[in-house]
């Protein structure tokens, strides 16, 4: 069997979306959690602080702040992860101050991103890349 | 159910009236993800805590929803408002059914 130059190009090509299609689903995965948190909502960027280190040697366990004063809840997301939902925080009548700070896995390098729900309904963003050295995801 | 499961919790032992304080928890668990393969390469299933809750007197404090990306021995750290003496209630769900609790009282002083 030979192969031709068209055949050549045509596996190659078929080789390069089969290696994008995890960044694909990854990508996809955050979109619907996102869609699920906002129901679509146009996000601002303004009045969320997130806190989280710039280099993270051990993935396994990353602090994270998130502060956004009046929210009524924050959704956390790791947007490079198998699964990007890292928590949602709900903030209740005695919370003194619309404030968290837990540690999560990231599985890579990758960019944290946190959504406040505001008390009048809008939503607000924030994102920063953390540098995973070692992911901590496993498998 | 994951062993030896321990709640740890940081509450001031007083406060003034209406004062923030700041609360630490810490619960040892696995938290496994589902995602990890034991070494016979057969995927360990899923097993993580996937609540946590803070109240104060029958109030809501906080209320999170957890997910496998939180790290093994789930740590928060969160404020609340103070406005009498009484208790706060921590709770955590696990995905196997089991409810580990623990309280603290504060005084007003």
């Amino acid at each position: 069997m030979t192969i031709t130059r068209r055949q050549t190009f045509m596996m190659a090509l078929g080789a390069s979306v089969a290696a994008a299609m995890p960044f694909r689903a990854f990508a996809d995965a955050s979109e619907d959690s996102i869609a699920a948190f906002t129901g679509g909502a146009e996000m601002g960027t303004e009045g969320l602080t997130l806190t989280a280190p710039e280099i993270a040697e051990n993935g396994n366990t990353v602090p994270v702040e998130v502060s956004a004063p009046g929210a009524v809840s924050i959704m956390l997301l790791a947007t490079g992860n198998p699964t990007p939902d890292a928590a949602i925080f709900n903030f209740g009548p005695l919370a003194a101050s619309q404030t968290a700070s837990t540690r999560i896995r990231l599985a890579k390098t990758q960019n944290v991103m946190a959504i406040a729900k505001m008390a009048d309904g809008s939503f607000v963003q924030a994102t920063q890349e953390v540098k995973v050295t070692i992911g901590g995801c496993g498998g | 159910m994951a062993d030896n499961v321990k709640p740890k919790v940081r509450v001031p032992k007083t406060a003034a009236a209406g004062e923030a304080i700041t609360l630490k928890t810490l619960i040892s668990h696995p938290m496994e993800s589902g995602q990890r393969k034991d070494d016979a390469g057969n995927l360990i299933p899923r097993s993580i805590i996937n609540r946590f809750t803070c109240e104060f007197n029958g109030q809501s404090v906080i209320d999170v929803t957890m997910e496998p990306a939180i790290s093994t021995n789930p740590y928060f750290e969160f404020e609340a408002t103070v406005p009498e003496a009484g208790t706060f209630t921590f709770t955590w769900y696990d995905d196997d059914g089991s409810v580990y609790t623990e309280s603290q009282d504060i005084a007003i002083g």
